[in-house]
């Protein structure tokens, strides 16, 4: 919605963010042709999860953090299950490690694939939804039934070592409560050979969308792992020369509330880049970790002719489709090497410590720390999701495209400016513990 | 309702909640399309950009009531709304961000945000039957995607859905499965707890922790006074049934956190 309050200023408005996950809205100020304010408001109503988990036992943290997002649960039990392991001293024998990493690849495909197919594609093919794609003409109805059967092949694994899709059951602090039997695996590895054609077709297809010129001056933050395409481990780096140890994360990055938002946002302490903004995802995950992919997906980024590393926040939907292909190859590696280890978790000591974690969520790295007492009881909890952290770029995203929105008519300008956020592929009830879209012209 | 031919209209509208009972609609990837060909989906946000508009013949609601905003919508969602099913342990029970009920909002509100003041709640998180005439009740954190396609297919075509409401120990003597609190001594709430999951977690030899709510008519002070028997401590039961259904009729008497309350 637009409203014009005066001869030269204007509103852009989105009341109700779609096709995200959560809450939100957006609003861009003009005035006489120039941008005077932008927000991401996001009226998600807080949930309190960092309260609540107060006193609560750390082995019941993995199934209440599951809750603070549907879509990606795994997420949150990963980050909480490393964390309170680094307190405990528990290290993961390589078989349930291996297992932990394909349950990851179950979220990061079911997730990126609900993003690509019914979520963005929309955006640059001019539909309102991945069901009025569908309806449009059989070709369109093709690509969203091959969405969703590559979206229902993940959401098999997730089933498979989680025990169901949304909010796994089978996560706990040393490893899992029962771990895959081999006849369970079979059917899934059928299906994820499928998949994995499927997962290089959207590669070619995502690279075939329309993509805005809008490459912006970034800093990336994404893990990097000695050897592997970062999920569970690594330093924390960026493209701007950080590279630290994850304990030492909040000493270059904090949280601070902002009037307009119920999720706190997070930025860089004493910034270089002047703001504090900084992107994390799929596009910084690749930018900087494009290497330790496995060469069947750097062949197929290649192929798409896009340049990698890539500082256009559009071309997002391509370098997801490139980690659904990863993951889906990784899933394959891992069952075929599946041996059911001898136990499902190892044994430990609850203890008092503190101890902090970050993962890569299907969005972005994951925060979480912990302190317990004695016996093993939290006494404090801070999360820090990727879409908070992702929050004042989208905002900066936006001041920047709102130029280019001043000669549109009020529908087309507002949906650019969703598509701009879009491209985050942002998680609102997880960032509230987190969003609302409107323009104004004052 | 008008008499011409045409398809039913589904709104799918979300309160405090993480997405994920919705999420289990786009979860039906098998039954999406044919779900989509037999229902104009009207309204729903996260999939599609339709603005809302209009009544509708089926509305699912997820999440609880949390804000001021949101006590005003959930009244005009029902006036729009021929029928009215809520999913999911937030819509039916206030979801575990009900825990605040118990009184802690302004320490809840100090612990996660520096200036609460920015920040508009409500003291409490609430069922959506608290506020306005619910037609029926899906339950589960998260829901059962296939209980989901058949209460929608039940309303559609004017009958109640077939969706037991016995202890989660049904499903698990259905399903073969071997107690766990009798053969391993593994506490669990299966027996005051409403089926629906499949008796998943005892399965993956894990106890049951309550996720569905309360049974019709749990018998808490039994369960408590076998986990008495088994060394578990009554603390350890009042916080396992106060977690994601805590504020449900059957799970919130219990305990010491109650008795201030009341």
């Amino acid at each position: 919605m637009t409203e014009a309050t005066g001869p030269t200023t204007r509103t852009i408005t989105v009341q109700a963010l779609a096709r995200v996950e959560g809450e939100g809205a957006l609003t861009i100020r003009l005035r006489e042709g120039q941008v005077d304010g932008v927000e991401l408001r996001i009226y998600e109503p807080p949930r309190f999860y960092e309260a609540f988990l107060r006193g609560r036992s750390a082995l019941e943290v993995p199934d209440i953090t599951a809750r603070i997002c549907g879509i990606c649960p795994v997420a949150y039990q990963m980050s909480s299950v490393h964390a309170l392991e680094k307190i405990f001293g528990v290290t993961l024998p390589p078989e349930l490690r291996a297992l932990r990493r394909l349950l990851y690849c179950g979220e990061w495909i079911e997730s990126h694939t609900l993003h690509i197919y019914m979520l963005h594609a929309p955006d640059f093919l001019g539909f309102e939804s991945a069901l009025a794609m569908a309806q449009a003409s059989p070709t369109y109805a093709e690509v969203v039934r091959r969405g969703l059967h590559i979206k229902k092949a993940g959401n098999r694994i997730v089933s498979l070592v989680g025990g169901r899709e949304v909010h796994p059951i089978n996560v706990r602090v040393g490893g899992f409560y029962r771990v895959p039997r081999r006849d369970e695996i079979s059917p899934v590895v059928e299906d994820l050979k499928w998949a994995r054609d499927a997962a290089l077709e959207t590669v070619r297809w995502s690279a075939t969308l329309p993509f805005p010129d809008f490459a912006g001056d970034y800093e990336f933050v994404a893990l990097r792992h000695p050897d592997e395409y970062p999920m569970n481990e690594g330093r924390l780096v960026s493209t701007r020369g950080l590279d630290i140890a994850q304990e030492e994360y909040p000493e270059y990055f904090e949280e601070y509330q902002v009037p307009h938002s119920n999720a706190l946002q997070a930025r860089r302490r004493a910034p270089s880049n002047g703001t504090g903004a900084y992107f994390v995802g799929p596009l910084a995950r690749w930018n900087l970790n494009a290497d330790r992919a496995n060469p069947i997906v750097r062949d197929a980024a290649a192929a798409t002719g896009i340049p990698f590393p890539n500082r256009n926040p559009f071309t997002g939907i391509v370098v997801r489709s490139l980690e659904l292909l990863l993951a889906v190859e990784e899933a394959l590696r891992i069952l075929g090497a599946y041996e059911p280890p001898a136990k499902p978790a190892v044994d430990f000591q609850p203890c008092a410590g503190m101890g902090q974690a970050i993962t890569e969520a299907p969005r972005g790295i994951l925060y979480h720390r912990y302190e317990t007492d004695p016996a093993g009881m939290l006494r404090n909890a801070v999360i820090i999701p990727p879409t908070s952290q992702n929050q004042l770029q989208m905002e900066h995203d936006l001041a920047r495209i709102a130029p280019q929105l001043v000669t549109l008519p009020d529908e087309e300008a507002a949906l650019r400016a969703e598509h701009v956020i879009r491209n985050y592929d942002p998680c609102i009830s997880c960032a509230t513990h987190f969003l609302k879209l409107k323009v104004t012209g004052r | 309702m008008d008499t011409v031919q045409r398809k039913p209209r589904l709104g799918v509208f979300k309160f405090a909640s993480c997405d994920g009972c919705q999420l289990s609609l786009l979860d039906c990837e098998d039954e999406l399309l044919a779900v989509a060909g037999a229902v104009d989906i009207a309204y729903f946000l996260e999939a599609t950009r339709r603005p809302l508009e209009g009544e509708f013949d089926l509305v699912l609601v997820e999440g609880s009531i949390s804000s001021p905003e949101q006590l005003e919508q959930i009244k005009d969602v029902r006036r729009r709304s021929r029928f009215l099913v809520t999913i999911g342990a937030c819509a039916t029970a206030g979801g575990i961000q009900a825990l605040r009920n118990w009184g802690h909002v302004q320490e809840y509100l100090q612990i996660v945000y520096a200036r609460p003041e920015y920040i508009q709640t409500l003291a409490t998180s609430t069922s959506i039957a608290e506020h306005v005439p619910v037609d029926f009740e899906l339950r589960g954190c998260p829901i059962n995607k296939h209980q989901l396609v058949e209460v929608i297919a039940a309303f559609l075509a004017g009958r109640r859905p077939k969706v037991p409401n016995h202890a989660v120990c049904v499903e698990c003597k259905r399903a073969g499965v071997v107690c766990v609190m009798v053969a391993q001594g593994v506490p669990c709430l299966g027996p005051v707890t409403h089926a629906g999951c499949g008796a998943l977690c005892p399965s993956y030899n894990r106890g049951c922790y309550g996720c569905y709510g309360p049974s019709k008519g749990p018998n808490v002070p039994s369960l408590a006074h076998q986990y008495q028997g088994m060394g578990v401590t009554p603390e350890t039961l009042e916080r396992t049934l106060h977690t994601f259904n805590a504020w449900a009729p059957g799970f919130r008497e219990i305990g010491t956190k109650s008795a201030e309350q009341a």
